[in-house]
Formats: C-alpha cells, structure tokens, sequence
C-alpha cells in the first residue's frame, strides 16, 4: 500500500461508507503475521482478532465462514470479480479494466467512488490477493483464502481486508453509526456469499421484489 | 390482501396490504387456508421480544394451497401444504444435521446484526415474529410467500382435514421434540410445567414416548382438565406446593425429566416472578424465569431438563449450584420442525396423535384481534384459536 489518497472536499461519513463498501477483504496481512509474534500476542487466534485493530494507518477487519461446497467452486466464483457484486450490498459493478478490475461502489445520497485493483497473489482453489493502484478513491488491500473444512463441511472461507481509514479512529467510529463498518458490512458480505453458494440464493424478508 | 398486523403492545390489527410476489427461485405463494395464534405470538402481543415493528404481518402456525411458484420451488399449484414456521435451507452445515432452527442461511444477512453481539450468533429465520429472525411477513393474512418452498412446506394427502394437520405448523412437533429432549426410559416421570397448546402436547407426546407417568403443572381448571384426558396427573400450583407434590408422587427421587412448556411470561406471585416482572416491565431485557428456576429444583439428580418454552434476553437468579451440582442436562431451541413433519403426518394419519382437542375457538380471519384478547387474557377457555381467511 504505497500510495496513499484522500479525496478533498468530501463528507467523511461519505468516504467511510465507500471505503467499507466494497472492501470485503483486505490484507495488511504481513503486518497482522508480524504482530502475531510479537510478545505479548502469543496466542494463535488470527491477528484480525487481537484487542488492537489498527496497524499503522490501516484498520483490518476478516471473517471466516465456513461453506457447504468444494474449494474449486468457491474459488472459480469469487475469481471473477465480477460475480461480487451479487452479495455485496453497495458494489454497484466490477468490471475488467486490462490488468486490473474496476469497482464502483454506491456511497450516501448517490456519491459513487472508484476502486481499482490488480490482483497480487493468485493460488488456484487457494487464495486471491488484491489490492488498490494508483487512481483509486480509497487504499485497500484484500485477500481470501480457501481451506478443506474437517470432516465433510465443505470449505473455510476467510477473508481479510485492510484499509485506510480517512480520519483516523473517529472515522470508524461514524461509519459504526451508519452501520457500514468493515466488519458489519464484511459478516453481511460473507453470509450472503454463503448463501448464494449454499442455496443458490440470498435469503430476503421482502415480500415483493419491488419492496 | 387482509392480514392482521402488528401495531404496538396489544394493539393488533386487520389492515389490507400488498399481495406478496415470489422474490427467489425457491420461493412459493400459498394461498391460507388456516392459521393459529400460538403462545408465541402472544409473546410478540406483551411486547416482550425484541425487534418487532408496527406493520409487522404476524403468524407463523398456518398452511394452505399453493397458488405460484418460483422457478427452482418442487411444489405445484394447487397442492395443499402445511408450513413450518422455521425458515430453513435444507443445504447448510446445521440442515445437514437436521437443526433445522439453526439454519445458516435464511435470516437475511442485514438483518444479523444485532443477534451476534446479543446471542453470540445469528439466528435462523422464522415467519411472523421478530425482526431478529428475518422479520419475515406471517401467515395470519390471505397469502404468504414461502422461502425454500422445496424443503419446508409438507405436502398433505387428501384425507385429513385442515384442523387436523394445521399444527404440525409448530406446536405438534414442539411438543413431540419436548418430548424426545426427556430422553424418555421406562418407568420414567416426566413434569410438564404449563398445559397451554406445547404443554398439552408435550404431555401427549411424553406418554406415546413410554412415560410411566406425566405430571402436568398450570394453574387454569379447564386446561388441568384437558391434561387430565390426556392421561396426565396434575397440579394446581394455586393450591398445591409444587416442589413437595412432585418429591412425594416420585416416591422421593423427583421427576426424571422437566419441561418448561411456559416460557418467558410465567405467571403467579412467587418472590421471584414479582421481581422479573418489574424488571422485563421496565423493558431491561430480562426474562421470567420462575419455571425455569422451580423445575430444576425438582428434577432428580442427574435428570434432564427440556425448555421449549421461549426465552428472548437475560435471567437473574439462575440457580447454578443447583444445575451443576444435580449433574443435570438441558436441551431446548426453536423446533426442528422439518424433522418431524413426515413421521407426525403419519401418526396423524393412523390415528395415534388427535390435535383437534384443542382447539377451542375459530375465528374469521377479520376477527383475529379478538382471538388475541381472548387467547390472551380468558386463557382458560381459549386453549387454540383457529383463523380462517
Ligand atoms: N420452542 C419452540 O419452538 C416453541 C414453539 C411454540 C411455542 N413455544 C413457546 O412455548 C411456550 C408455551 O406456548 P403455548 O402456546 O402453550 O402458550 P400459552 O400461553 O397458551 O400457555 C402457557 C401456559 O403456561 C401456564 N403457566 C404460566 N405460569 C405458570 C407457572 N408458574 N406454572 C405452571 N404453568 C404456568 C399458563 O397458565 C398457560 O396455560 C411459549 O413460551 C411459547 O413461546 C416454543
Ligand atoms: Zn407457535
Ligand atoms: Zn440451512
């Protein structure tokens, strides 16, 4: 995450909103591995989960969800970026942009921002890495990773996303009361990728499609 | 269409609203053709569970014919169905394993959030009731849409009639899985604490499951009575100090099994219930937990305690010492309905299991307000209300 951008002039809820949007998955992972060594981190919980959520300017957030389905489906699935956009609630679309893939995510009041992202680690049925260039209204790193679950429940599923929160802290702290912190908005993103996996839809309560 | 609404503490109405359409391909439109107010609905009527809104479409005991279909639903058009009130997928880790009222993947996403920091995971989806469980539109109404309609709905033959098969909705099963929570052996006790609907079928389920003897608890003569037909011994906690009673009928060990057929909203002037009511009445999420407390005071050492009855926040006064030092067992949960639908249906249909017993009143669906009041406040007479649309 070299470059670094803030977008003058607008609201910081707004940039908030964005920033969580998309960003179902970020990794500031060689920095959480570092952390986890460090004394005083001895245990082995994943380094998202320590006490302390932020790492250097970033603020990291993941979760695990383990899906009733092989490795290689999930993994084709998420693969093509494109796909995203059916469980993630404010991904208006990725598209292919060369190289790279082109996110546009639907912040308050119809502001829109734009992600672009290069893949940076790609292990088939395994793990996909990414992260945001030059030319991205947020800077944002994510990865997911693939595992055989124990016994017969499939595949764990865990994605972590590291970003740059505007303000510092208070940033998230906002963002907390619209409800569209990384880690609300990354468990929604998750249980919806489940879903439609699992049961070839995502569950709504609306009675109409119009509601 | 007409469907009663949720508009506030004792304040249900029937109002007209938007017909429901099929959203997903799994989804499917049933046409009711009856539905029950359940014990839990008057739970939702008190106010006590968290996360219902005012418009809300209650119901979750209800069946009919099935009128469309969505493109992935296995049900064709005019069958008759029942539907259970948990929403599951069929598909998940906890479907898999037939927890069906864990389902993973039927309590919309969005609506999640607040269950994982107050239960530490999210809940399943149900029909007509809380928010906190999808908020889901009931089927107290006209029509109701139907998610996974391929792996709830049980497709009834002809044959039996609508008030015959309308409770394996919920409380048939609830009270059979109740049961089966005892672990039942020979010569065993059971105590059913509350001869409401669950309790009434818990008892009938007990004795089919082998019990020795059932003894059920509640303190209103007709529903006494109906237990009495059952087969069950009873006591009137009015009258009768219900600890001692239970030691003495078990020639001194206690009940092998308990059950708390009342839930939340126990009633009676113990100590205890005194202080819970003020508590959940100044809204700080706490339950009643007065049934809870005497049952695993009763229960034998080493028994096993089964709580169907609903339980929504936090209980003070658990008596701890007395579960961990008794060595006792505890099951509870929503209903697994889906796992019970077909050898229920079956019973049924034999002639083993009458469910029409309970019924005590039915009703237009445009009278439905009334069968709240009633089911709510004369519960002695009104044991099961019946809507018809
Ligand atoms: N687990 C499930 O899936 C499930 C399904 C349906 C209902 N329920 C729950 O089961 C419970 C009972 O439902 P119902 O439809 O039978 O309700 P109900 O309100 O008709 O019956 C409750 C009965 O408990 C009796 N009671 C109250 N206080 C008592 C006490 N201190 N001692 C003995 N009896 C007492 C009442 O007099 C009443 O007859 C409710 O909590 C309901 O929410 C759970
Ligand atoms: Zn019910
Ligand atoms: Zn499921």
């Amino acid at each position: 995450m070299r470059h670094s951008r803030t977008r003058a002039g607008v609201a910081l809820p707004d940039i908030l909103l964005a920033a969580s949007a998309g960003l179902l998955v970020y990794t500031a992972y060689s920095r959480i591995k570092e952390r986890r060594s460090l004394p005083g981190h001895p245990d082995s919980a994943p380094g998202r989960t320590s006490r302390q959520s932020r790492y250097g300017d970033y603020a990291v957030s993941g979760r695990s969800v383990t899906i009733n389905r092989p490795r290689s489906e999930l993994y084709t699935f998420w693969r093509d970026f494109e796909n995203l956009a059916q469980v993630m609630d404010n991904v208006d679309s990725v598209v292919p942009d060369g190289e790279a893939s082109l996110w546009t995510i639907r912040g308050p009041g119809g502001a829109s921002y734009r992600i672009r992202t290069e893949i940076v680690a790609d292990r088939e049925n395994e793990e996909i890495a990414w992260r945001s260039v030059d030319g991205s209204d947020i800077d944002t790193e994510g990865k997911v990773m693939f595992r055989d679950a124990p016994a017969d429940r499939g595949t764990e599923v865990e994605a972590i996303v590291a970003y740059v929160p505007p303000a510092g802290a208070a940033g998230q702290l906002i963002a907390k009361l619209f409800q569209r912190e990384p880690r609300v908005q990354g468990r929604r993103e998750m249980k919806r990728f489940k879903m439609l996996m699992e049961t070839g839809e995502v569950a709504t309560a609306r009675n109409r499609s119009s509601d | 269409m007409r469907a009663l609404t949720y508009h506030g503490k004792h304040d249900v109405r029937v109002d007209s609203v938007p017909d429901p359409e099929i959203v997903n391909p799994r989804d499917a439109i049933i046409e009711i053709t009856a539905t029950a107010i359940c014990g839990s609905d008057l739970h939702l009527y008190d106010g006590v569970i968290p996360g219902v809104m005012n418009g809300d479409i209650l119901g979750h005991e209800f069946m009919g014919r099935v009128v469309e279909t969505g493109r992935d639903s296995t049900l064709k058009k005019d069958q008759r169905v029942v539907v259970p009130f948990t929403i599951s997928c069929g598909k998940c880790f906890h479907c898999m394993k037939q927890q069906y009222s864990a389902c993973d993947n039927s309590n919309p996403a969005e609506k999640q959030d607040l269950t994982e920091p107050l239960y530490g995971e999210a809940l399943s989806g149900l029909f007509g009731y809380s928010h906190l469980t999808g908020g889901y539109p009931g089927g107290q109404a006209e029509y109701v849409r139907v998610p996974f309609s391929d792996v709830g709905p049980i497709v009834i033959p002809d044959g039996p009639s609508d008030e015959e098969v309308l409770f394996l909705s919920d409380i048939l099963p609830t009270g059979w899985m109740a049961a089966e929570n005892c672990d039942i052996e020979e010569g065993d006790t059971v105590a059913v604490w509350g001869c409401g609907p669950v309790g009434l079928f818990a008892v009938q389920s007990a004795l089919l499951m082998g019990a020795h003897q059932v003894i059920a608890i509640d303190h209103y003569p007709n529903r006494l009575d109906l237990a009495r037909k059952l087969g069950a011994k009873v006591i009137d906690y009015r009258r009768t100090h219900v600890l001692e009673a239970l030691r003495e009928m078990t020639g001194g060990i206690g009940p092998d099994a308990v059950i708390d057929a009342v839930g939340m909203e126990s009633h009676g002037m113990a100590p205890d219930n005194v202080v819970d009511t003020v508590k959940q009445k100044v809204g700080i999420g706490a339950d009643r937990g007065h049934v809870l407390r005497e049952a695993i005071m009763a229960v034998r050492k080493g028994g096993r305690i089964s709580m169907p009855g609903v339980y929504g926040g936090f209980l003070d006064k658990f008596p701890t010492g007395a579960f961990m030092e008794k060595g006792l067992q505890w099951r509870t949960g929503q209903t697994h309905v889906q796992k019970y639908s077909h050898d229920l249906l079956r019973r049924i249909q034999e002639g083993d299991i009458d469910t029409t017993f309970l019924i005590s009143h039915r009703l237009p669906l445009e009278e439905a307000p009334r069968g709240y009041e009633n089911f709510h406040s004369r519960q002695d007479e009104w044991t099961k209300v019946v809507l018809t649309p």
